[in-house]
């Protein structure tokens, strides 16, 4: 039986408590959501805490307020599958409902909560491994040891963002708020990610993310494709989040995210800002999809070689912003979380 | 000595006040402080489903909760699917032959059991997305989803659905290209 540590838990009820017990040991203590990300990882030993503060009883952390409208809301606690079940984020929002469907499997999703996904660690082939395997390589430097093993010369760690729904709310602007015992700070959810492997969240250790706002929907189209080898468990290995607005049919704003290319959701500025002012035709969603390969850095840090996941990155953008311009798929879809948002109507 | 603490738990309707070291899974408190070795523990990190059970109706994996969270709620595990008589579900499984070291079989029921009380005539989508975090390393799914259909043909109150031998054993006799 793998167990876990022994630690001391807090059963927060109130976000007082649970920003007060953070507060207390802000370098020992760790939360706990639907623990989904924590257990495994302390299980295996890759962290370890001296206290947890299970965030579970917090009144008011959980649940779906406002309309595509105006904006949503979303409780930092919110399960997974509360999203899936919730009509009006897929009339709103469907890139990110998209992403959450495509997250795991449904048992997982029925415990992960939104808050958990987006703090979710980064992932490495030379992490997330059993104690004795990390032992017999000396560890890595996001552990003890002092070598990233997918870059031995390196003197960053590069694991890799693990987040679906991260790259798909950054498409879509949301923000995220962020609790501790000095108050609210309120930041765009793209600003809540590092370009480190280890410190891979600005947050700090003595913050709690309680909220996601997601802005009007307004007229905006938003999609999320995801690519694994599995149709279900997996972590991505790649993620395209593309929000954009049409306006005469021509583009006025398009945003585009990559996830688990870079040890963040990394903005394709350049393949965004190409179809800005013109038609979704064939030509320049493949121009803008040949311009989104340069900001992925796939390294061998997860599953399949990193020249197909480069051209990988390619191929999903371009077949993203074809799904958005109506345009037919030029090979046969892959599956990207439709069999969930089937199964949880 | 690791902390105890004393909880009172909910498995499968009936009260049970339990001392367990404070930081042991569900999983760990069912099995060993419950007796109800019928949940499975297989990866224990969340990735094979064999120890679902539901908590409050939704089928969770037993090895990622704590069990003090759920101090409370309503938990149901295999040992409570048998009423007066097998449930479908069991049914099903062993008139097919669903399973074959059997040790997926109890978290399978459970997200079964889950899926057609949600949706009572479930597609076979349904069916494979629901089952799609629990994983079987002997059979092959074809029985496995087959005893589900049938299983929610019969809670259904329908009869006589038992799926077609052609298909049973995962042998199709229709060859797929005409």
């Amino acid at each position: 039986m793998m167990r876990l540590p022994t630690f001391t838990y807090v059963g927060a009820k109130t976000l007082e408590d649970a920003v007060t017990a953070l507060a207390d040991d802000p370098e020992g203590t760790r939360l706990v959501a639907g623990g989904t990300d924590l257990w495994p990882n302390l299980k295996r030993r890759h962290q370890g805490a001296r206290s947890v503060v299970g965030l579970r009883r917090v009144a008011g952390l959980r649940g779906i307020t406002g309309d595509p409208a105006a904006g949503v809301t979303i409780g930092a606690m919110t399960t997974l599958t509360d999203i899936l079940r919730c009509p009006m984020l897929r009339d709103g929002y469907p890139g990110f409902v998209r992403a959450v469907a495509s997250i795991s499997s449904p048992v997982l999703r029925n415990m992960g909560t939104l808050g958990g996904n987006l703090c979710l660690d980064t992932r490495c082939t030379y992490y997330n491994q059993n104690e004795e395997w990390r032992q017999s390589i000396g560890y890595c430097m996001k552990e003890v040891g002092d070598t990233c093993w997918v870059a031995p010369g390196s003197p960053r760690c590069w694991a890799v963002q693990a987040s679906d729904s991260a790259p798909a709310l950054c498409s879509l602007d949301a923000h995220v708020v962020l609790h501790s015992t000095a108050g609210e700070r309120v930041i765009p959810i793209a600003d809540l990610y590092n370009d480190d492997g280890i410190v891979y969240l600005t947050k700090s250790r003595t913050e709690i993310l309680t909220e996601i706002r997601l802005g009007p929907a307004g007229a905006r189209r938003s999609t999320y494709w995801k690519l694994r080898r599995r149709g279900s468990i997996d972590f991505p290995v790649l993620g395209v989040g593309v929000a954009l607005e049409l306006d005469g049919g021509t583009v006025s704003s398009a945003k585009i995210h990559l996830g688990a290319v870079h040890s963040f959701p990394v903005a394709a500025t350049a393949a965004a800002a190409h179809l800005l002012g013109k038609s979704l035709t064939e030509d320049v969603i493949a121009e803008a999809a040949e311009l989104a390969k340069d900001p992925a850095s796939p390294l061998d840090n997860t599953d399949f070689t990193l020249q197909w996941r480069r051209r990988m990155v390619g191929s999903y953008v371009d077949g993203a912003l074809r799904e958005l311009a109506g345009l037919p798929p030029k090979a046969t879809p892959s599956v990207h979380g439709e069999g969930a948002l089937a199964l949880e109507v | 000595m690791s902390e105890h603490v004393t909880a009172t738990y909910r498995v499968n309707s009936e009260g049970r006040t339990i001392a367990h070291p404070a930081h042991h899974t569900l999983l760990e408190v069912l099995r060993e402080a419950c007796g109800l070795t019928g949940t499975k523990h297989g990866c224990e990190l969340g990735e094979c489903g064999t120890c679902t059970v539901l908590i409050d109706g939704e089928p969770q994996l037993s090895c990622l909760v704590l069990a003090r969270e759920v101090e409370g709620a309503a938990i149901d595990t295999v040992e409570g699917l048998e009423g007066r008589d097998l449930h479908p579900l069991q049914k099903t499984f062993a008139d097919l032959g669903a399973a074959q070291c059997g040790y997926c079989t109890p978290g399978i029921l459970m997200a079964a059991k889950a899926l057609i009380e949600r949706k009572p005539t479930p597609t076979r989508a349904d069916v494979c997305e629901a089952l799609s975090g629990n994983l079987c390393r002997c059979t092959g799914y074809i029985k496995i989803i087959e005893a589900v259909e049938w299983a929610a043909a019969l809670c259904r109150g329908e009869s006589g659905a038992r799926p077609a031998d052609a298909s049973l054993y995962g042998v199709c006799k229709e060859k797929p290209h005409g």
